[in-house]
């Protein structure tokens, strides 16, 4: 069962961008004008042919991340729940013709089937199994950053941090990127906030009012940087900043910046 | 817009400005990462390359497994900066240019002012769009690499804009300093 859904998603979300992805590209493209505006429609043409002939939108069919929301009254039986992820990825990647992209870090030899699939699970309330498939391009993976601040630095330090890696990555990671941003936590949950927050919807609001203000200041500071689309200089350097917050310690402020390109895939499924 | 078919003479890379968009026409080798590292260590070996780089154009790519009746799968360009280490050795043996994404380092620049050669950016993110437009594929090297491989490719009309012209000028230029 969570095989076939990784199979179903991964399948789905390697050839189509999410809807709110592609409006915001469309607005974008409305306000744009000369390179900027000819990168944007040709990105919009390319999402049309990749939906009409299920080809990948993107030859970077990424690094398979599946986020499980696991709840605690639901007893998963038969095989190995990574192994079934993996199997579910092995399938995807080889049915629809998507690259693999997953290599030994010294040999660089390549697994051959794209996995292992990065699996986390959380462990929640209830009687569901929620499972997300986010296949992440390194193009912008590897634009990403984080940044252990001090607490003195506090909410400019973090904006000033969030603003600094767009800067940083210039045209590099494929803008207008969606930023994901974790704020708190630890030098490794952080980034994991991060990720997970780019799993939100472009547009949508922090609950939290001074998380959303940090998001809607970092993206104002971000389009002036005038990266524009694929750094061809513009009005649109992000769709979007995306932030999400946990407790940490006392002595610390981790700002983690995980970037994501204007590619946006991702799909969910509740079991 | 302006339509280019390979190779490229002298005169036509020249009249090429930072900002101009072109279809691009003709024979192109894909060759990303571990390519370049294979490439290199031939150089290093006074060995035979697998193409002859005079006047050839190296696309930033590894395309996705072509699906029946197409040569190509997705293939839209990779980030072109992690060729920094590798371009100016190859325009300097006669490279005519590179197409990738995004912008590439000052020893590239002036590699290409000294050379005459062009980088061209296609747009990132548009892999179905390239895939579709390549009408020839063969793995001419390294076909361990998978999607990594030199393949060259016959392709009609690629959609390209000059990111950075022989003269030196970069489209980047009013955003990346």
């Amino acid at each position: 069962m969570i095989s076939d859904c990784v199979f179903r998603l991964a399948l789905r979300a390697g050839t189509r961008l999410t809807d709110d992805c592609c409006a915001a590209l469309r607005t974008a493209a409305e306000r744009e004008t000369g390179a900027a505006r000819y990168a944007l429609c040709t990105i919009l043409e390319n999402r049309a042919i990749a939906a009409r002939e299920s080809m990948p939108v993107c030859q970077d069919t990424g690094m398979a991340v599946v986020l499980l929301e696991l709840g605690n009254g639901v007893v998963l039986e038969g095989e190995l729940l990574s192994r079934a992820v993996d199997d579910g990825v092995r399938r995807a990647y080889a049915e629809g013709n998507f690259r693999k992209s997953i290599c030994d870090p010294l040999t660089r030899v390549n697994t051959g089937d794209n996995t292992p699939a990065h699996l986390h699970v959380d462990i929640v309330e209830g009687d569901h199994v929620r499972v997300t498939y986010l296949p992440k391009g390194f193009g912008s993976e590897n634009m990403s950053r984080i940044s252990m601040l001090t607490p003195a630095e506090g909410r400019e330090g973090i904006v000033r941090a969030i603003v600094e890696a767009v800067r940083l990555a210039g045209s590099r990671p494929c803008p207008p990127v969606v930023v994901g941003v974790g704020i708190g936590g630890s030098f490794d949950s952080c980034p994991l906030l991060a990720k997970k927050a780019l799993t939100r919807p472009l547009g949508s609001r922090h609950p939290r009012e001074d998380v959303a203000s940090i998001e809607e200041e970092a993206l104002s500071r971000i389009q002036a940087l005038g990266i524009g689309p694929q750094g061809f200089g513009g009005k649109t350097t992000a769709l979007g900043v995306l932030a999400e917050i946990a407790p940490t310690h006392i002595a610390g402020l981790p700002v983690a910046v995980n970037m994501q390109c204007h590619c946006v895939r991702c799909e969910q499924e509740v079991l | 817009m302006k339509e280019l078919r390979l190779p490229l003479s002298a005169d036509e890379k020249r009249a090429l400005r930072a900002g101009d968009a072109v279809l691009l026409s003709g024979t192109l080798y894909t060759a990303r990462d571990c390519a370049h590292r294979r490439i290199f260590e031939l150089l290093d070996a006074d060995m035979p390359l697998p193409f002859a780089l005079k006047d050839a154009f190296i696309y930033y790519a590894g395309p996705c497994p072509a699906p029946a009746g197409k040569a190509s799968g997705s293939c839209g360009p990779t980030t072109s900066a992690r060729m920094n280490a590798f371009a100016p050795r190859l325009l300097r043996l006669g490279l005519g240019g590179m197409i990738g994404k995004g912008e590439m380092s000052e020893e590239v620049r002036a590699a290409l002012k000294e050379c005459g050669g062009v980088y061209f950016a296609a747009i990132g993110g548009a892999g179905a769009l390239y895939g579709n437009a390549v009408k020839r594929s063969e793995c001419v090297a390294f076909p361990d690499l998978l999607s990594e491989a030199v393949y060259r490719f016959e392709v009609e009309n690629f959609p390209l804009v000059v990111a950075i012209d022989s003269a030196g000028n970069s489209i980047y230029d009013r955003t990346s300093k």
